[in-house]
């Protein structure tokens, strides 16, 4: 990673989407995008791979159905298989429909709860952490692009100018 | 223009025919006495025609009396001596097979039209900016209704003519011995009966057409009041759809066990329709599409379609184990000899429609990428479907065959005729108008959806 960026500011996703797209057409590799909110199509335009989020879930809802059935199989069936108002518990499978409403719901539980705390660790967030954000605006009303520079800062500067970026900074990255 | 492939009526023509032969065949070969229907469940006992079969009869063999899949038609008889009765129980149950068989393709057939109908009025209502693209196919499927409707009304009437046993409570000897059926007499008497079916028959039908005509209209028209019009219709429609369809579901499904009932019954058909119906729609918009007719439709409205059928068979599914389970849970012997009657003679079907309804498509409908490969939805469509005949075969036929149930030449020849008669009606009306609509105030979006 460079340890210059050159960090274009934009006051409209429009203008941030062509300007990504034309970066892109000129083979430099964008490091960060920071946007006050959730533009459409800007991961395409990026070229980010898709989320695999989804698969974790159902993965996790696997597993919230077997820790479900393994929990009363062995509660209700082979630890103490009391004749509760005449439920047939001699078998699992017998006294299932009883069992399906917790079976749902700790599949859901199980796919919802861990996929979130997927997404909080893989995207880095938790209490007390340092927000990671170069510039204030960029909560409000700007969009920021961040590009490291190797030795190319002017015709980097120049290329974005003609983007329509609002302001360019060039800094040393921390860390 | 669509132009109607000679093939697809070619094939829906060799469909009917055939359907009609085996149909015919059906009811040829009911039983017309006794001996007859004796000899029919003997001979298939004897080539050891399907376990499950033979060991039910046996045990109705028993003078003990009828298994709980059958009492409730011939408690009038029971004191008479088990025997003869449950002769001509058997009888009756085998006399009644071509006629379950006519009437379950029938109904499954129309309530596919009847579930694109309401899903066209919501489209409407909810002024959706994906559809209108759909909206002739949807149009071309609600054709149905007319032909379909009729059929099942005059297979009504012909049951309120005895010209079969398949609702009890309109056999006047019954009800006399029937405390419970004379109770319900009130709602459940012939003539209301068929008051009933004219006004639901009657509304669909008429939303039906008065919507295509403004649909029609509004393509030639300059400003949108065709469309407004169409969008308070839709609104309307929609009321009375929920208070009808509803009571259908009572008078020509739920009647059927007239012992028994259930308060989410309604929902419970209207989910399997509304299903039914949403497959369908995907199904011939990929055919037409395939064929080079609908262009405009790209993958996201089969997206938008494959999402409706993934999710609506999940809310057919927790209607059904909703119902169920309720009934299972508290087991109280009137409501539950449904199950039992179910869970003893149609295991299989029972189980394996619970598969293809749910199971199935959960998983194959799930992947986001899956509902935009074409064939996939389709795969999935048929086994939706075949799934849904199952249900409506699974609530009418243990009512009127009981244990004698089969899938043979009657309900696969019902199946070929009125899919048959579906296919050339709902193509034919295809090319009576543009499959696009022109002025349509969301047509734009809708031919630019992208997901």
């Amino acid at each position: 990673m460079a340890s210059k960026v050159i960090q274009a500011l934009y006051n409209d996703d429009d203008v941030l989407m062509h300007a990504v797209k034309k970066v892109r057409a000129e083979h430099h590799h964008i490091e960060e995008v920071y946007t006050p909110f959730p533009v459409h199509g800007l991961d395409k335009a990026m070229g980010l791979a898709d989320t695999r989020i989804a698969i974790t879930s159902f993965m996790y809802g696997c597993l919230g159905l077997i820790v479900a059935i393994v929990m009363m199989n062995y509660i209700m069936i082979e630890d103490w298989p009391q004749d509760i108002g005449g439920k047939p518990s001699f078998s699992y499978l017998e006294n299932m429909p009883a069992f399906v409403p917790i079976m749902f719901e700790m599949t859901v539980f199980f796919a919802a709860h861990l996929m979130v705390i997927t997404f909080y660790l893989r995207s880095r967030m938790w209490p007390f952490k340092k927000a990671e954000n170069p510039d204030k605006r960029t909560t409000d009303d700007h969009f920021l692009m961040e590009i490291g520079v190797h030795d190319n800062e002017k015709e980097l500067t120049d290329l974005l100018w003609e983007t329509g970026a609002v302001e360019i900074n060039v800094t040393e990255k921390e860390s | 223009m669509y132009t109607f492939s000679n093939r697809l009526k070619i094939g829906s023509f060799i469909a009917m025919g055939l359907g009609l032969i085996f149909l015919a065949i059906g009811f040829v070969s009911a039983p017309s006495t006794v001996e007859e229907a004796k000899a029919i469940v003997a001979s298939a006992h004897g080539d050891g025609h399907g376990g499950g079969h033979a060991e039910a009869v046996e045990e109705h063999g028993g003078s003990q009396g009828h298994g709980e899949a059958a009492a409730h038609s011939t408690e009038a008889a029971h004191d008479e001596g088990h025997d003869a009765a449950h002769d001509e129980h058997l009888l009756h149950q085998l006399q009644n097979r071509p006629w379950a068989a006519l009437y379950v393709a029938a109904f499954f057939f129309f309530m596919i039209a009847l579930g694109v109908l309401a899903f066209y009025a919501i489209q409407r209502a909810a002024q959706a900016g994906w559809s209108p693209l759909l909206f002739r196919v949807m149009e071309g499927i609600t054709a149905y209704l007319v032909p379909g409707g009729i059929i099942v009304f005059v297979i009504l009437v012909l049951s309120v003519l005895h010209m079969n046993h398949m609702f009890v409570w309109m056999d006047a000897e019954v009800v006399a011995h029937d405390e419970l059926l004379q109770g319900k007499a009130g709602y459940l008497n012939p003539t209301f009966f068929l008051i009933r079916a004219a006004i639901f028959l009657g509304g669909w039908i008429f939303y039906r057409e008065y919507s295509r005509k403004l649909s029609l209209a509004q393509d030639e028209s300059d400003d949108n009041s065709n469309f407004v019009k169409n969008f308070r219709w839709s609104a309307a429609f929609l009321v009375f759809y929920l208070v009808t369809e509803s009571m259908m579901s009572w008078d020509w499904i739920m009647s059927l066990d007239p012992h028994w009932f259930s308060t989410l019954f309604g929902w419970y058909v209207f989910a399997s329709m509304f299903v039914s119906g949403i497959t369908v729609i995907a199904m011939v918009s990929i055919y037409l599409k395939s064929r080079g007719y609908l262009e405009v439709v790209n993958d996201s409205h089969i997206h938008d379609l494959a999402k409706f059928m993934f999710g609506i068979s999940i809310f057919w599914t927790y209607l059904w184990f909703a119902q169920f389970m309720l009934i299972w849970y508290a087991d109280i012997p009137e409501e539950v000899t449904y199950y039992v009657a179910r869970f003893q003679d149609y295991k299989l079907p029972f189980f394996g429609m619970l598969v293809m309804n749910f199971v199935f498509p959960l998983l194959v409908l799930m992947n986001s990428d899956y509902k935009r490969v074409n064939w996939f939805v389709i795969m999935a469509g048929i086994v939706v479907l075949l799934g849904h005949y199952l249900d409506v075969y699974i609530m009418v036929m243990p009512a009127t065959v009981g244990d004698q149930w089969h899938i043979g030449l009657p309900e696969i020849g019902g199946i070929l005729f009125f899919g048959g008669l579906f296919v050339f009606w709902v193509f034919n009306t295809l090319t009576k108008a543009p499959l696009l609509p022109k002025r349509n105030p969301f047509i734009e979006e809708s031919r630019h959806f992208h997901y």
